[in-house]
């Protein structure tokens, strides 16, 4: 009987099966942000057992609240660095250095194809898009993985979410993903990883992956995951030419993560999105998602640009295109947060920030902030933003405040109008997809 | 072991998340007690007060896909902090799940027939749970009701409500 991706990945990283569906696997990494995981350490440290697994495997950054806001996030802040460089830990990234989690790890090219990650953020999902298991855990199982390097799952049944059909102009991976979202459910993916594949997947970059894995969480799903390709070798190149003797080479390697084609799936999702309209979210759960066409004119009074979910270059490319050459409605104020040093000084080089300032945005530094109403641009109450975060719990951004989940291009397009808008009436022919074929 | 028995909190709802359980700007804290005072603060519930209504609660009976969105631990801990150290409902997100065992907490997971009996006959009254977990079963009792309801939870989860959690677990064990 063949096997499904996580399925393989378990395989590989089985320490223990402790009795019922449960299966405890080694980890090729744990990574960690300064809000989860100082408790984790003050309790490993409480213990008399501040140590660490593997240095090597552990990565830290400082990102949802940076620069430090107050004495509490500072000493948050305090409390990983000063752990960072106890244990050595080399791959720390810290004030100058440090970009939103799931989109500075990638980057720096610390996931492979097959392997497992945990971190104490449920957007460890966004992993997967390499062909990781990838999942959010709470602080308890950090603590287990930075010590120990286990963690404990069930056994992983997946769900099969086959994408076919062409992609139309002004839509995206966050408009499928949330139309996904849609037809599920927020719990409809619990204790499932949902496997991304067909056609559009194929033809999807790496950051439009990441976009489809991220929000697997917001459908219950322990993890996203997509099959490992030449676009992943491709992607990670850069860091693996060591390793492999060519790209081939390392293709070959990464098939043995690819799914079997007599996988048994627990679900199969048949999507065609041929016809398939820019969503928006329209309440208090990810499931809550309407055409914009439907929306449209519905008031905000911020958008904001940024997040593990779309701060990534072409992200911003995307919405630099939609604003160039306009302003935003005197009606609304706007925010974007590029999510790493390195997009940041990317999306300089290219001329996006200086169309974003033109246009009337406010610029900040790659954080997590106000995506979950830490810092950085939090709501008012009955306040309203057009975001292209993740999550639009009831006060997410701030209590009282509403979020309209939405793509980049519908983000610009809604800060030119100064309410909900249509990006493909500001998105000519020539406008970039960012899906190739 | 942690206690499982007392006054039971309703609440009737499906989908109760993460940030509705302890909102992010609590997150800066360092200390689990310092979260104490915040329990429940966004929930969106008619009715529902989480400054009166949380006060000497031993139990939580809730609906579906309770404690959906983020990873926080926070969100058990804030329970843990008032004394609260179980959860019934028809079903959970995967993390707080795993959460509140590895916590050496219990979420119980049980039919949505059973569950929709439990409100419909203890909701609104002063109902008290009582834990026996060597029996599999919990006693509901308000003075005119009173009965037993099994239930299952995994040798492993129960092995991690006896060690006091997953971080001991483990540690004996790996």
């Amino acid at each position: 009987m063949g096997k499904t991706i996580a399925e393989k990945i378990f395989d590989a990283h089985t320490v223990d099966k402790p009795g019922g569906d449960i299966v405890v696997i080694n980890l090729d990494a744990v990574f960690c942000h300064e809000i989860t995981t100082p408790i984790a350490i003050n309790d490993l440290v409480a213990r008399g057992k501040d140590r660490v697994f593997d240095r090597s495997k552990i990565k830290a950054v400082i990102d949802h609240v940076t620069p430090a806001k107050d004495s509490k996030t500072a000493l948050q802040g305090k409390t990983l660095r000063d752990w960072a460089k106890r244990h050595e830990i080399k791959d720390f990234f810290d004030i100058g250095r440090n970009g939103v989690c799931h989109a500075i790890f990638p980057e720096k090219g610390f996931v492979r194809p097959g392997y497992t990650i945990i971190m104490g953020d449920s957007h460890t999902c966004t992993h997967g898009a390499f062909g990781a298991f990838a999942a959010g855990v709470g602080t308890t199982d950090l603590e287990v993985g930075i010590l120990k390097g286990v963690c404990a799952f069930k056994k992983p049944f997946s769900m099969k979410v086959e994408i076919s059909g062409t992609l139309g102009a002004g839509v995206y991976a966050k408009d499928v993903i949330l139309s996904i979202i849609k037809t599920i459910g927020v719990n409809g993916a619990t204790d499932r990883v949902m496997e991304f594949s067909g056609p559009v997947v194929d033809h999807m970059t790496m950051e439009e992956r990441m976009t489809l894995c991220n929000m697997a969480v917001e459908a219950g799903a322990t993890s996203g995951i997509c099959p490992p390709d030449r676009v992943t070798v491709d992607y990670l190149w850069r860091f693996i030419k060591d390793d492999y003797s060519s790209k081939d080479a390392a293709f070959e390697a990464f098939m043995a993560f690819a799914p079997d084609a007599d996988a048994v799936y627990a679900d199969t999702l048949k999507i065609d999105v041929t016809t398939l309209s820019p969503q928006v979210t329209f309440g208090f759960k990810p499931d809550q998602v309407r055409s914009v066409a439907e929306m449209a004119g519905t008031p905000i009074d911020q958008v904001y640009i940024g997040s593990c979910t779309n701060g990534r270059i072409e992200d911003l490319r995307i919405a630099a295109q939609i604003l160039k050459g306009k302003t935003i409605s005197p009606d609304v104020r706007a925010i974007v947060s590029p999510a790493t040093p390195e997009i940041f000084s990317m999306a300089l080089e290219e001329g996006l920030i200086k169309t974003f300032m033109d246009a009337g945005f406010c610029v900040t530094n790659p954080t997590c902030g106000a995506c979950l109403g830490m810092s950085n641009g939090i709501l008012a109450p009955g306040e309203a933003c057009a975001s292209t975060t993740n999550r639009n719990f009831n006060g997410r951004m701030g209590k009282g405040g509403m979020v309209h989940l939405m793509s980049p291009a519908t983000a610009a397009a809604s800060a030119i109008a100064g309410k909900i808008a249509n990006s493909e009436i500001f998105c000519e022919k020539s406008c970039d997809r960012g899906i190739k074929g | 072991m942690k206690n499982f028995s007392g006054r039971v909190l309703f609440l009737d709802r499906d989908d109760i998340n993460t940030d509705e359980i302890i909102p992010a700007k609590y997150l800066t804290e360092s200390t689990k007690g310092a979260l104490k005072p915040f329990i429940l603060e966004d929930l969106k519930l008619d009715g529902f007060d989480p400054t009166t209504d949380c006060t000497d609660r031993a139990v939580v009976v809730t609906r579906n896909n309770f404690g959906c969105g983020s990873s926080r631990e926070h969100a058990p801990w804030v329970f843990e902090m008032n004394d609260i150290n179980m959860v019934v409902a028809t079903g959970f997100a995967r993390i707080f799940r795993q959460n509140m065992f590895n916590c050496g907490m219990i979420a119980l997971t049980l039919d949505p027939e059973t569950i929709d009996h439990l409100f419909e006959q203890y909701k609104g009254t002063e109902a008290t749970i009582t834990t026996d977990l060597e029996a599999m079963h919990f006693t509901i009792d308000n003075n005119l009701h009173s009965e037993k309801i099994p239930f299952k939870v995994s040798e492993f989860d129960l092995a991690l409500v006896r060690a006091g959690g997953w971080v001991n677990y483990a540690d004996s064990n790996y």
